[in-house]
């Protein structure tokens, strides 16, 4: 396929670190490289396997993991008298997950801070007449909508996953496709757009649809809370 | 000294920008600065006092007319509903040059642990950050570092006013 997507909507694989180590409710100064290793790896092969052109981020820190689960694995050396304690092969990465963590919290208080033309408004812009839904939208994540693409595949029946190849359609037949049906409506469920997809091709189109005219900033996804059902809008010229 | 209040005042409502102290002083000319700082510091008071929709506020090294925080919703009506202008990766793209200034594309990198130039464009785009100049390493990288405009948008009278990175790891443990 000629399309590949950059997972630039991600936050990186230290994000992805993190968030496993949350997930697993484990500590980050003694974290179980092997359970962890495990984890990422996987969620590295259902970013292939999606064919999202994985940046090469994401390699070096699944390397690092690697590295890192043999050395765990090797026997502690004999210790000399008066030798020096082996460091831990954790300590490096340790560090750098704390110091994103840290850049991370720093980054949400901004976002948290009394910001100007969200917030407050000076004197002098021009107003622009619009009419836009009421409700307070939340901007949805790749990880979020992943997580919902998931859902959907998994509540199909396995029958309904033929793989007929009768109407070769492309990737940008189904950017248009999409595109054609939100001029008209405006916004759409996200499970809508999967809901008469039947054939396996088509859903994986639909996903790397959604997420390239994400990525070129055409439409935007959100949610009106957390967990909600996924909304795509066209993005408002800014 | 009523009259001087009156001019004062009519500066920073008609001002663009935070107007700030020197420009002031320099715009005025002859009178001395404390009489400038007593007007500025009186006028501040007499706005919060009224209560009203909208606040004299230092900010950016400056003195600017806002509305209230409160107001918000009823601004944005009057604006357009928009959505989010920063994301998380420009978020914490920005926060790493907040902080680290002045800083080179590859040192915020190693923090974020991904290529960050696409999230620094939009920075330098929405003048949140600037370049500052070249560093004297080999390869001369860039050196980037925030903007006025970044104060002004974040509501901050300086850099110093932002939190500590200590206050945000005290937060983890």
């Amino acid at each position: 396929m000629s399309y590949a997507i950059k997972l630039d909507i991600f936050e990186g694989p230290l994000d992805l670190l993190l968030y496993l180590i949350k997930k697993n409710e484990v500590d980050i100064y003694n974290i179980p490289i092997a359970v962890i290793t495990e984890q990422y790896l996987n969620h590295m092969e259902i970013m292939r396997s999606m064919n999202l052109d994985l940046a090469g981020e994401y390699l070096v820190l699944a390397a690092t993991l690697l590295n890192i689960k043999s050395k765990m694995l090797l026997p502690p050396e004999e210790k000399e008298e008066g030798e020096e304690e082996q460091p831990d092969p954790r300590a490096e990465l340790v560090r750098q997950l704390l110091e994103y963590q840290t850049f991370k919290e720093a980054a949400l208080n901004l976002g948290r801070r009394t910001l100007l033309e969200r917030d407050v408004f000076k004197r002098g812009f021009v107003p622009e007449v619009k009419t836009e839904p009421e409700e307070e939208l939340i901007e949805v994540d790749l990880f979020q909508l992943v997580e919902a693409f998931r859902e959907i595949v998994s509540g199909l029946k396995d029958e309904d996953l033929l793989e007929i190849d009768t109407e070769k359609m492309s990737l940008s037949d189904r950017i248009h496709e999409i595109m054609e049906r939100l001029s008209v409506e405006k916004s759409m469920h996200f499970r809508d757009l999967l809901a008469d997809v039947h054939d396996r091709r088509m859903i994986i189109y639909t996903l790397l649809a959604i997420l390239e005219l994400m990525k070129m900033r055409i439409v935007r996804a959100y949610q009106t809370h957390a967990f909600g059902p996924i909304r795509i809008f066209l993005a408002v010229e800014e | 000294m009523e009259d001087l209040r009156s001019i004062v005042e009519a500066l920073i409502f008609a001002s663009d920008v935070p107007l700030s102290l020197d420009k002031i002083v320099d715009i005025i000319g002859t009178v001395d600065r404390e009489a400038i700082v007593d007007i500025l510091k009186a006028l501040e008071e007499e706005y919060a006092n009224r209560n009203g929709g909208f606040y004299l506020s230092e900010v950016a090294g400056g003195y600017q007319f806002r509305t209230r925080a409160d107001m918000a919703s009823w601004l944005r009506k009057l604006k357009g509903i928009k959505p989010p202008g920063l994301s998380q990766a420009a978020l914490e793209t920005l926060a790493v040059v907040a902080y680290r200034q002045p800083v080179t594309r590859q040192e915020i990198e190693k923090v974020r642990g991904v290529d960050v130039s696409g999230a620094l464009r939009g920075l330098l785009e929405k003048k949140l950050v600037r370049m500052l100049g070249r560093k004297n390493v080999p390869g001369k990288p860039m050196i980037y570092g925030t903007t006025k405009r970044f104060l002004e948008v974040f509501n901050l009278k300086d850099l110093a006013e932002l939190p500590t990175l200590r206050e945000f790891q005290e937060l983890q443990e």
